[in-house]
């Protein structure tokens, strides 16, 4: 169905190919998923399939891709828009029209078809992705899983025969992400359609995936295979799988179904064992919400909420797509006043506080880090982060080769991948040692190696008495560094407490290896090793 | 209305034409985000009279009558002898200002009711064929007012906690560039997923047959918008300008019709064009056509001159005119019901990812921020808008490669 036949392609202006010498051979109603490290040329790979590389983004593409027979050499996008159907990682800025309906619609109104059709397919639509409800709706009010669904259908009502997304689920909660993977699993199942996507959250797509490609980027070819054999030879891999090479399944699990029937011996050794959790005692009150109530319009985006954050610790705010929890990160940030309520942070309204008195009390890393930066340089950010905070120059810079070492200086921060841009925007933030960090949504985008090194990181700053708080959707992040998790729901705050407690109650936010493992409270597979190191040799 | 205000000074035909407007406006308007725009329409009226009055008080207008205040006359060099700034204020020529002041605020009020009446998407889709791509344009820029306002909130909130100075000139020097940035990129995304979904595919069509379809389209399109100039502004053309649009209505007609042969593209659910918008467009017709009779027939009372100075009488023909212009209130076709959103959806983040619709904004309140923004769109009467041509198959013409 889709074939890359010797492709490269290189970016105006780069001097090394993004692809290299491709060979890819997709079947019809397959599955595939391409996983590989951030800037490995994912994206790159899922848009030369509809022709937008190189029509749309320019650049030097040989070889060939066809799709359907049809090479992207001669058809630009707009003349596969019928054969591939693209949704990219942000659906809110592809959306044409102004309602779900005519979003639907818009495809096929290009594409010339009877409205008698177009009347019928986008009610298939509407039913096969669950948007019934929501048919009039204007595209803003959506949430992100449903923006996300929509997006999908508009594409479907084409009828296409492969549908390309990139990272469908790295914006949404864990059960938003479930819905649209499900919602996908049943267009390959009942439809027959192939669908190629991309994704970093391994753990999430792992289950549903036929074969998967890994792209290692810098000219290494393409392994391909199906999912069982790319993840015995993949660098990254979900924490099942992990678990599975720990306990030397053969072969590997792929879902947690499979993990957990095979995983009676595993729990028998851990008998016994409970894992040893690191008692950090809590530091000084660092900030504190006392009935803060957010409204925007006539909506509420927190509900009389009250919270403590102390020193040394990491807490994770979790909670579905638009349950408040990048308010609350606004709030501890004096981004705008509360309707009602008092913030303190450090013992002081945070509203009223100078840019500069701010961010030597209390610093926020926003879900695209890319709006902190718009220096020329990664050199030139550094200093005039210095500059700005006031601190000695080369602060910034020193920073930045703790946080993540060997950045070019004089690359432009639009160049730098996910991860990268992450780091620099941490480094920003962190020069001025501000004692409280805020972080929404960290790992969006980041790779595995990406996310460990942040794991480290936040661990590190924990101990050396920064409060951390973090909005994620990552339940594996959350399992790896939370010291305490609290839960909002539209607004509400529904449970706070050590964070083993709140995920492992819970079947949305559990994270894999706690799936696997229950009743136990076994949180990760490094804790999972640690122990069985421990346990006395037998037999 | 637009049309029938502008026609006249008399206040009380004004007040009559405004309260109309808003009660069809009060009786057919939905909960879309679109339809707040009368509010600010009606603000921005207030503020064109006051402004208006302010004005001639200031700056003078200097008619003879009663006078109310004086006010200390400024002596201004030689070069600006044309302009005078205080000096003795009369009544007349304050109520001279407020009139024509409230005859700009009705006009105003009626464009503002067409547009909280009608999405501007809608709007887009009744435009024919050979227009729709400059029709996508203009859309892509409407929705790009809000996007603007929400961006520019994301940078001034990144820009504090980075701890750099968020007002003065420094912030706004500052904040141009990002502001700027983030706009591009949104309109490189949107340009590529209309790309990828089929945006200006075509059919081959001659060329003699394309220029004859450009041609057709754009002289049309000229003799309509000056004959529309002549309805609006009276005595400028022959004939009140009727005959312009005519003429200009045909050769537009086959242009687009012309033009729209080059493209298959189709329309989802077209707008449909039955007996009530009929009735709509009736009344609207109806109401420019009273105004103007009155005119022609000479009826006193149509204009309102302040010597000497009395009472606004009532000319029973353009006020019966304008009473027809209730009718849409009743008549107008039902909308489809839009569901109101529920709570729970993703309320803007501290910093909004900076582009994609839904989280971008943080000081617009909500229902503002999807759809269109309540902008000025082209338009004559609120009542000729709802409705639209019943084509079922009329679409795009040339087909460019990108939009922005």
């Amino acid at each position: 169905m889709i074939r890359f036949e010797q492709v490269s392609f290189t970016y105006d202006g780069s001097d090394h190919p993004t692809l290299d010498g491709v060979d890819l051979a997709v079947g019809e109603g397959e599955l595939c998923v391409v996983v590989g490290p951030t800037g490995s040329g994912k994206t790159t790979l899922l848009r030369a399939v509809n022709g937008l590389v190189p029509h749309f983004t320019g650049g030097r593409l040989s070889g060939e891709v066809t799709v359907d027979g049809r090479s992207t050499r001669d058809h630009p996008p707009r003349d596969l828009a019928d054969v591939v159907g693209m949704v990219g990682q942000n659906p809110a800025a592809s959306f044409v029209t102004d309602s779900v309906e005519d979003e639907l619609a818009y495809t096929m109104e290009n594409l010339g078809l009877d409205p008698a059709v177009m009347r019928r397919r986008v009610e298939d639509a509407l039913d096969l992705l669950g948007l019934h409800e929501l048919r009039d709706r204007p595209l803003g009010t959506l949430s992100g899983g449903q923006q996300q669904r929509v997006a999908i259908g508009a594409v479907l009502t084409a009828s296409p025969r492969v549908l390309v997304l990139d990272e469908p689920t790295s914006a949404l909660d864990p059960a938003a992400a479930e819905e649209v993977l499900a919602a996908l699993a049943r267009l390959v199942h009942d439809l027959g359609l192939t669908v190629l996507l991309a994704e970093h959250r391994l753990e999430r797509v792992l289950p549903f995936a036929d074969t998967m490609v890994l792209v290692q980027g810098r000219g290494s070819p393409l392994v391909v295979g199906t999912a069982a054999e790319v993840m015995t030879r993949s660098p990254v891999a979900p924490p099942l799988v992990e678990l599975g090479r720990l306990a030397g399944w053969d072969p590997l699990p792929m879902t947690v179904r499979d993990a957990r029937r095979r995983a009676g011996d595993l729990r028998a050794r851990l008998d016994g064992v409970r894992p040893a959790s690191p008692e950090r005692s809590t530091g000084a009150e660092l900030a504190s919400l006392a009935a803060v109530s957010v409204r925007y319009g006539g909506v509420s985006a927190l509900d009389a909420v009250g919270l403590s954050f102390g020193a040394g610790e990491i807490v994770a705010v979790m909670g579905r797509n638009g349950s408040g929890k990048s308010t609350l990160l606004g709030q501890l940030a004096g981004v705008r006043p509360p309707t009602s309520g008092k913030v303190r942070v450090d013992g002081v309204d945070p509203v009223g506080l100078s840019p500069r008195d701010l961010v030597a009390r209390v610093g926020l890393v926003p879900q695209d880090a890319g709006v902190l930066l718009y220096g020329e340089s990664v050199g030139d950010e550094c200093a005039s982060a210095d500059h700005d905070t006031g601190l000695a120059p080369g602060t910034t810079a020193a920073m930045l080769d703790r946080v993540l070492p060997g950045i070019d200086h004089r690359r432009h921060p639009r160049d730098l991948s996910e991860g990268q841009r992450l780091a620099l925007a941490l480094a920003i933030v962190l020069s001025p040692a501000p004692p409280l960090l805020l972080l929404d949504e960290p790992t969006r985008g980041l790779d595995y190696t990406g996310k460990a090194r942040l794991v480290v990181l936040l661990a590190e700053l924990a101990v050396a008495g920064h409060g951390v708080v973090m909005a994620t959707h990552d339940v594996e992040l959350v399992a790896q560094v939370a010291t305490r998790a609290v839960v909002l729901a539209d607004g509400e705050l529904v449970a706070d407490g050590p964070a083993r407690d709140v995920v492992c109650h819970s079947p949305v936010f559990a994270p894999q290896v706690a799936k696997v493992l229950a009743p136990d409270p076994w949180l990760t597979v490094d804790e999972v090793r640690t122990a069985l190191r421990g346990e006395p040799v037998r037999g | 209305m637009a049309g029938a205000a502008s026609r006249t000074t008399n206040p009380v035909l004004l007040l009559l034409a405004g309260g109309v407007v808003a009660f069809v406006v009060a009786a057919r308007r939905t909960d879309a985000p679109w339809s707040r725009s009368l509010v600010v329409f009606l603000r921005l009226g207030l503020v064109v009279i006051v402004l208006r009055v302010a004005l001639v008080v200031v700056f003078g207008n200097r008619l003879p009558g009663h006078v109310l205040v004086t006010l200390p006359h400024v002596p201004l060099p030689s070069w600006a002898r044309g302009v005078s700034i205080g000096g003795p204020v009369t009544l007349e020529a304050v109520l001279e200002a407020l009139v024509q002041g409230l005859r700009l605020a009705v006009v105003l009020l009626c464009f503002g009711a067409a547009n909280s009446l009608a999405s501007p998407y809608r709007l887009l889709r009744c435009l024919p064929a050979v227009l729709y791509e400059a029709g996508v344009a203009i859309t892509v820029a409407l929705a790009f007012a809000p996007e603007l306002v929400g961006s520019i909130g994301a940078v001034r909130d990144a820009r504090r906690l980075r701890g750099r100075p968020v007002r003065g000139v420094a912030g706004l020097r500052g904040m141009a560039v990002p502001v700027l940035e983030s706009a591009f990129d949104r309109s490189l995304q949107l340009a590529a997923s209309m790309d990828a979904r089929g945006y200006g595919r075509r059919v081959p069509v001659s060329r003699g047959a394309r220029r004859w379809a450009s041609g057709g389209t754009a002289v049309g399109l000229l003799l309509v918008t000056g004959g529309v100039y002549g309805v609006l502004v009276a005595g400028s053309l022959p004939g009140g300008g009727i005959p312009f649009v005519a003429v200009g209505a045909v050769l537009l007609g086959a242009g687009l019709a012309a033009g729209g042969r080059r493209t298959d593209r189709t329309r989802y659910r077209p707008e449909p064009w039955g007996l009530p918008e009929w009735f709509v467009a009736g009344s609207g017709a109806v109401v420019v056509g009273c105004m103007v009779a009155a005119a022609v027939l000479g009826v006193a009372g149509l204009q309102f001159s302040v010597y000497p100075l009395h009472l606004p009488t009532l000319p029973l023909l353009a006020a019966a005119g304008i009473l027809v212009g209730l009718v849409p209130a009743w008549a107008a076709p039902i909308e489809r019901p839009i569901t109101p959103a529920p709570r729970g959806r993703e309320p803007r983040d501290p910093i909004g990812p900076g582009r994609g619709r839904p989280t971008a904004a943080s000081d617009v309140p909500p229902a503002q921020l999807p759809g269109g923004p309540p902008a000025a769109l082209p338009a004559t009467t609120p009542a000729v808008l709802p409705a639209a041509p019943a084509s079922a198959d009329v679409p795009v013409g040339r087909g460019q490669d990108r939009v922005p």
